[in-house]
């Protein structure tokens, strides 16, 4: 068991690319990248029907790791080509990987419509509240009054939370987890995946490098030791006022219904044709 | 005496014994993620940063450096 | 070629084979691409190209195919090319705001060579412009429009059956060449109403992209052959391949060293470079002895091929160069021509785009002139023949 656990990461990277990989020490990317292997693993799903999808960020750099279908697209439109992914082959499991600016600054338009749209896609945001890559610059989730290099006095704006506007858009399976609850995460993933319809996860992780050092909030260990202090279970947050969960956040399965699905709902257009080709067929035949 | 025997064949077979885990020095990034979240304390640093497994004996393989290791450079080496 | 023929065994005709019908542009293009064996549509509307998408969500799921209204342009080019990628021939149509927005991620699909068509029915701009009027401003913007060197595939039709035709060959050239092909229609010729026959699709010439017959271990997507043109697999057949909008190497990850970027760059252009007799396509007409040569394209063209018949009355000897491949440009026909002519004029829907490429091409001194008209009113023979008489007194 244990050596399964721990050798299995290893068998989903792609052998032609080295390692480490391109991201800072101790970023929590690497970390959700490992849960969503396991989660895949533990699913066993045949790797040639997995697509990845990623937008642009350092979350983004995820896919070419990782031995599946991969898609590293422009930013902000992962999901639009995962869209497209999907319907062009409705057997793929596909999977949108994204940053917070990348989802939902310029990608947020597709998100939405897309978590309307329910179609049978998985999006998994990885949140650390700031853009990294290109320097430390605020994201729509950037809590009011943080830093960010391009909110040098803090930030004036208000946030998203993203699970609130993926219930609110539609989206039937919604969830958050934290990169230090990474074997929660990893069963949240997989969850997400088996579920029909349009599945989110949200994973609370640390960008050090920009965010910590913007706001002084330490090391990669520090950050994640936070997320512990932070996250209340969702039984227990039931139990909490509104007064007592401020400034912390909710994890675990938030939200599941079931709703028609796209791509199964079209497929009964076309099924609809074809059986109706059919009787055709048949009185032409008689 | 019969203290002393238990401590040496405790040692003995701690030397026989392999690491728990194993790290990857070249992937690793000395990010101290492992160091800090076991539960066991079962790392210490060496000289460079980097985690080097001191009380193996610790170890019950409970997941949690490799889970977090970001870079995927531990692996469990037990059977 | 398979798609094609499952289209035969399903008895479900989209069109009456072989007799005269009465069709819009805009809905010859929607039957050559279900003819051509387009499975996907991902649109937004917007006039005049909305027919199209009208028409296919119609008759895409009667074919298995399946169609999508997305929430803007720039969703759907990227679900054409996410479709395109998992396997389905993919297209979207739409006008100038809609081919701008466009421009992003028809860059990613030049860069990760995924074919597909797009269908850009021409109206006034810039900006919102002229909905309802024609214009043939686009066409520089198609050769030019997203940012970085690449060298595209632009298909002009000027009648209905061209439409047709020319949205099947759009279809099989950009699976041959891996690329993604656009058409440019206009206003006019969208909705424009003529009689057609059209032939029954499997007597089509349909090209699909060459699957590759390697193990997936050797397989290289973007693998550089001695003709540029690389087969190409698709998600889910087992070749687990990654794509980028980085600059790649040959197997697709991405790269920083110096001749990887080179290669890949350089076998974007000789994609067309290499086979650029296949990719002219010029209708010339009169040129035999002709003194005076029209440039025209797209709507324009016709009130051309009409207005050097009413010079040719008049004895100026006038002929036409019409090119139905505009990108890549037709240099060596033009140039050929351009010895043995001292005026040329191009009538043109805008203040003067291809024109520069003749005069590009002008090794001596030559007249070359503009005829452009850009209130959302087509050229008129007449002011074709006027210009010819104004020069020549
Ligand atoms: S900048 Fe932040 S998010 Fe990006 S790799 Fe570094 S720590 Fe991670
Ligand atoms: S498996 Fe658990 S106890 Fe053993 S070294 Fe890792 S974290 Fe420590
Ligand atoms: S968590 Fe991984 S990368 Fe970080 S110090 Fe430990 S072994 Fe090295």
């Amino acid at each position: 068991m244990a050596e399964q656990v721990s050798n299995v990461t290893h068998k989903y990277l792609r052998p032609k690319k080295t390692f480490p990989n391109v991201w800072c020490p101790g970023c929590g990317i690497g970390i959700a990248m490992g849960a969503l292997i396991r989660a895949i693993d533990t699913l066993e799903l045949d790797r040639n029907e997995v697509s990845i999808v990623s937008g642009i960020g350092c979350s983004a750099r995820i896919p070419v790791y990782l031995d599946f279908n991969t898609l590293h697209t422009t930013h902000g439109r992962a999901i639009a080509f995962a869209t497209g992914v999907k319907l062009g082959n409705p057997r793929l499991h596909v999977i949108v990987i994204s940053g917070d600016g990348d989802l939902l600054a310029i990608g947020g338009n597709h998100f939405i419509h897309t978590a309307r749209r329910n179609i049978d896609i998985t999006c998994i945001l990885i949140n650390n509240y700031i853009y990294g890559m290109t320097g430390g610059q605020y994201s729509p989730t950037t809590p009011f009054a943080k830093n960010a290099s391009t909110a040098p006095f803090g930030m004036v704006e208000q946030s998203f939370d993203p699970s609130d506007l993926a219930i609110s858009s539609g989206a039937t399976y919604v969830a958050r987890g934290t990169v230090y609850h990474a074997s929660q995460l990893s069963r949240l993933i997989s969850q997400a995946i088996q579920h029909k319809g349009f599945s989110f996860v949200e994973v609370i992780a640390n960008c050090h490098t920009q965010y910590g050092r913007l706001n002084r909030e330490g090391s990669a260990v520090k950050m994640i030791q936070w997320q512990k202090e932070c996250a209340v279970p969702v039984s227990t947050a039931a139990k909490m006022s509104p007064e007592e969960l401020e400034g912390k956040f909710v994890i675990g399965k938030l939200h599941e219904v079931f709703r028609p699905e796209y791509v199964s709902e079209y497929q009964k257009t076309i099924d609809r044709f074809s059986r109706e080709e059919k009787s055709d067929q048949q009185l032409q035949e008689s | 005496m019969a203290d002393a025997e238990e401590v040496e064949i405790k040692k003995k077979k701690w030397k026989r014994r392999p690491d728990p885990v194993v790290i990857y020095k070249k992937w690793c990034k000395t990010c101290n993620i492992c160091i800090e979240m076991c539960p066991k304390n079962v790392f210490d640093t060496d000289r460079d940063g980097y985690p080097v497994v001191s009380r193996g004996l610790d170890c019950t393989q409970c997941t949690i450096c490799w889970m977090h290791c970001p870079e995927f450079a531990i692996t469990s080496n037990e059977k | 070629m398979a798609e094609v023929e499952t289209n035969q065994k399903k008895k479900r005709p989209f069109y009456k084979e072989n007799v005269p019908l009465l069709m819009q542009g805009n809905e010859a293009c929607a039957l050559g691409a279900l003819a051509a064996g387009c499975r996907f549509f991902a649109g937004y509307p917007i006039t005049p190209s909305t027919e199209i998408a009208e028409m296919l969500s119609r008759l895409l799921p009667m074919f298995g195919g399946r169609f999508i209204q997305m929430e803007d342009e720039i969703a759907s080019i990227a679900a054409v090319i996410g479709a395109s990628i998992a396997g389905a021939k993919a297209m979207t149509s739409t006008s100038g705001p809609g081919y701008s927005l466009m421009q992003e991620n028809l860059g990613y699909a030049y860069m990760t060579e995924v074919p597909c068509v797009i269908i850009n029915v021409m109206r006034g701009g810039p900006s919102t412009g002229l909905p309802t009027k024609v214009a043939q401003g686009d066409v520089m913007q198609s050769k030019w429009g997203t940012h970085g060197d690449y060298f595209p595939i632009v298909l002009m039709p000027s009648s209905v059956k061209e439409c047709f035709y020319y949205t099947v060959k759009a279809f099989n050239l950009s699976e041959k060449y891996r690329m993604p092909v656009t058409l440019l229609s206009d206003e006019v010729l969208g909705h424009m109403r003529e009689i057609v026959n059209l032939p029954p699709p499997d007597e089509l010439e349909i090209v699909t992209v060459s699957k590759p017959f390697e193990p997936p271990e050797w397989y290289k997507h973007f693998e550089v052959t001695p003709d540029y043109l690389s087969p190409m697999a698709s998600f889910g057949e087992g070749y687990r391949f990654h794509l980028t909008g980085l600059t790649h190497d040959e197997y697709g990850f991405p790269t920083a060293k110096r001749n990887e970027i080179i290669t890949k760059l350089e076998k974007l252009r000789l994609k067309t470079a290499r086979h650029l007799d296949e990719l002219t396509d010029v209708l010339v007409e009169m040129m035999d002895d002709a003194h005076i040569m029209v440039v025209a394209y797209g709507s324009t063209a016709r009130a051309a091929r009409q207005a050097i018949r009413i010079a040719r009355k008049k004895r100026f000897k006038v002929g036409l160069i019409q090119p139905r491949i505009m990108w890549p440009f037709p240099d060596k026909i033009v140039r050929e021509y351009l010895e043995n002519v001292d005026l040329v004029i191009v009538p043109e829907l805008n203040q003067g785009q291809v024109i520069r490429e003749v005069k590009r091409l002008r090794q001596r001194h030559i007249r070359i002139i503009g005829l452009n008209r850009f209130d959302g009113e087509l050229i008129t023979p007449q002011q074709i023949v006027e210009k010819i008489k104004e020069e020549r007194h």
